[in-house]
């Protein structure tokens, strides 16, 4: 979260575009040649208002847009029994959405069995990566479906077992004419067997001879490469039979799905489809305050944060049992949090509500540079692709910036409300496996060894590689006309890394900058990503023998890349040139500026007094060996 | 402030037929949109029902001659629920 004026890259407006409005953005993007954005905006567009209308309207687009996404090319045919065409466009949007390009080729009506068992058929010739078949009972078991109660036991039985088999033969004619995965829709219960609840009682009712079939086809399935179930069952128990079915649909148009359970078919399809195309995350990155725990552990401290068993610490514990699930399938944890080191540690280790703890997390980035840059170090550091990462954070802000730094990262939407926040990561089809491997479910075991071996120095070692990789460069110099508004203005509005919070205006910065016991400086960096301007402030006097640093702080676009150093080392060197001996400063404590808690210990100073307002620090400067790191090219104009 | 219905039926026409949001008026109808086919109707009819989360019947389906008429089946259906 920014507090100055910045130029960052994600758009604090995103809240204010209403759909009209992004579909002409969209359209304006489109013919610039925008793609980029333009995918961007699309998928934004589809978040917001995943319905039909803007299914079509984000496929159009998509279908203009061609090749100039490089999307992942995925091909689909749909066998089926019933009209689905109205699913296409929800499929293949929200395919979109994970990344992929979904061409879909819909089998004639109720010509599954054909299609399947005639190696020139159109199925074959459209060569899918996968196919569906969506058949219902009525069709694949008719005698079983209408007027079950009629049928004697052994015929019930006679008939099951023919069901079987054709579905047998059909599957085995497919796996000579085709490698394609088959995912086959298991067979729907009967709502209203004719018998009441006297079905249920015995296995050889209907129930009980649907369920024989399903069991069968499971275990057919298991006998071939590639054959996967899909539980149509267990998914229309989630929504509820009746709502889930339209009676009038299916008897004009042979829909039996209702309009607003479309997408819930079409995304039970996608955690079939996003494992088989590879778009699925590898890792998932997990914010900590208000994601893991409800509350911020820097100001709520470990009395204060929320997890445990009771409401509502119990949502915070079913996410973090989802992600414990997560970890069963060989998907690495990781966090990525802005926080004191200590402060988060002394959470995840020590607080009795968690599930999950340090060792279950193969990376850890706990900081306050920028989440986008810390993402990029975990992918680096467990050695995956930018794209194979999944992002999980309360804060939209942080989303919005994640998602326009790499479109590629999965990044999981989470509503406001902390008891949903398990089922967004359950239902994310980018960690569904369709196959689990002894490695998989050791992998985070392997990872927690190997860090354990490698230790801090692997940490440190990349964080300066990252250092000069920046190509930072730094001026320093001392107010003036130019920078005067600037100074005051960061003085007003900085609060993150701000030792004293004192607000200054103009006029104030003015009046000092007269006064020769007061100094006053600022920084400009400039890095291999850009111009960050100015982003640092620092104001002392001398008062005797000592110079009392009166300001000290940094906007927390550059938080973390020893610029801050920098400007500290300056500000010892010339209170040395002026003949100080000891440079002071307070830090005076709020609830925001913990990211600057720990900058006075951590530059070599000692803690001198300390009160109820804050604490006071003194570096002593005959012995100090504060410097400007060496991988930043500094330039310093001297006060005139 | 939301939308008049003829408002948000329009958009969803436009957003299905894929014809730009002026050119859909009150009057348009399968005989001015040309993939105004029985598919693209039930399309229509679907986000309709998803939309404003009313049930069309077949009567009612039958009734849906051109645009205008579709908003007022919604806001017939809107003001007294089934």
């Amino acid at each position: 979260m920014s507090d100055s004026i910045s130029n960052s890259p994600s758009d604090p407006k995103a809240d204010e575009r209403n759909p009209s409005n992004l579909r002409a953005e969209v359209d304006g993007l489109i013919a610039r040649g925008a793609f980029d954005l333009a995918r961007r905006r699309l998928a934004e567009l589809w978040r917001r208002d995943p319905a039909s209308g803007t299914a079509s309207f984000v496929t159009s687009r998509l279908d203009e847009l061609g090749d100039k996404l490089a999307l992942t090319k995925f091909k689909l045919a749909i066998l089926r029994s019933f009209t689905v065409e109205p699913i296409v466009p929800l499929l293949r949007a929200e395919a979109f959405a994970y990344g992929i390009d979904l061409e879909v080729h819909v089998g004639d009506f109720n010509t599954y069995v054909q299609d399947m068992l005639d190696s020139q058929s159109t199925l074959y010739r459209f060569a899918p990566n996968a196919v569906v078949l969506a058949v219902r009972a009525d069709q694949a078991a008719p005698e079983l479906w209408r007027d079950f109660a009629d049928l004697a036991p052994d015929l019930a039985q006679q008939a099951a077992e023919r069901v079987v088999r054709g579905y047998e033969q059909w599957i085995g004619a497919f796996r000579k004419h085709s490698q394609a995965a088959l995912i086959i829709h298991s067979l729907e219960r009967p709502s209203a067997p004719s018998l009441g609840v006297l079905d249920d009682q015995s296995e050889s009712g209907q129930s009980g001879v649907i369920r024989q079939i399903n069991r069968e086809l499971r275990r057919i399935a298991e006998g071939f490469h590639g054959v996967h179930s899909l539980d149509y069952d267990a998914l229309v128990a989630r929504y509820g039979s009746e709502h889930w079915h339209d009676e009038r649909k299916w008897l004009m148009a042979r829909l039996p799905i209702a309009a607003n359970h479309l997408l819930h078919m079409a995304r039970e399809w996608m955690r079939f489809i996003v494992p088989l195309s590879g778009r699925t995350a590898k890792v998932l990155v997990v914010d900590l305050d208000n994601t893991l725990w409800g509350g911020v552990i820097g100001e709520d401290g470990m009395a204060g944060i929320k997890v445990g068993s009771e409401y509502p610490g119990a949502a915070y514990q079913a996410l973090q049992r989802a992600l414990l699930d997560l970890s069963r399938k060989g998907i690495l944890l990781a966090v990525c949090s802005k926080n004191n080191l200590d402060d988060a540690m002394e959470a995840l280790e020590k607080h009795p509500g968690m599930l999950v703890r340090p060792k279950h997390f193969a990376a850890m980035r706990i900081n306050w540079t920028d989440k986008a840059q810390n993402l990029r170090e975990i992918a680096q550091e467990l050695n995956v692709g930018i794209d194979s990462l999944a992002f999980l954070d309360d804060n939209p802000f942080e989303r919005e910036q994640v998602r326009a730094a790499f479109p590629e990262v999965t990044v999981i939407d989470l509503g406001r409300n902390p008891l949903e926040y398990a089922s967004a990561v359950r239902n994310c089809a980018a960690f569904e496996r369709l196959t689990l491997s002894s490695e998989d479910q050791q992998r985070t075991e392997m990872y927690a060894a190997q860090k354990q071996r490698a230790g801090a120095e692997q940490n440190f070692q990349s964080k300066e590689d990252f250092f000069r990789f920046l190509e930072q460069e730094a001026e320093l110099e001392p107010v003036s006309d130019l920078t005067l508004a600037r100074i005051a203005q960061l003085t007003q509005k900085t609060n993150q890394f701000n030792l004293t919070t004192r607000r200054y205006t103009e006029p104030q910065i003015a009046e000092l900058a007269k006064e020769p016991e007061w100094h006053i400086f600022s920084i400009r960096v400039r890095d291999r990503f850009g111009d960050h301007g100015l982003v640092g402030v620092a104001i002392a006097h001398d008062e005797g023998e000592q110079c009392e640093v009166d300001t000290f702080l940094l906007s927390c676009r550059v938080i973390g890349r020893t610029v801050e150093t920098a400007l500290l080392a300056h500000l010892a060197e010339s209170a040395a040139q002026r003949g100080r001996k000891r440079l002071v400063g307070w830090f005076l404590p709020t609830k925001k500026n913990a990211p600057a808690r720990d900058f006075y210990p951590q530059h070599g100073f000692e803690r001198q007094e300390a009160n109820g307002t804050g604490s006071l620090w003194t570096l002593d400067l005959d012995r100090s060996t504060l410097r400007c790191p060496d991988w930043i090219k500094l330039k310093v104009t001297t006060e005139a | 402030m939301a939308a008049s219905t003829f408002e948000q039926v329009r958009n969803i026409a436009s957003d299905i037929f894929g014809i730009p949001l002026e050119k859909i008026t009150a009057e348009s109808s399968p005989e001015t949109i040309e993939n105004w086919d029985s598919m693209q109707h039930l399309n229509l009819v679907l986000a309709i029902e998803e939309k404003f989360g009313v049930q069309l019947d077949p009567e009612d389906i039958e009734q849906m001659k051109n645009i205008g008429a579709v908003a007022a089946l919604v806001e017939k259906l809107q003001s007294a629920p089934r």
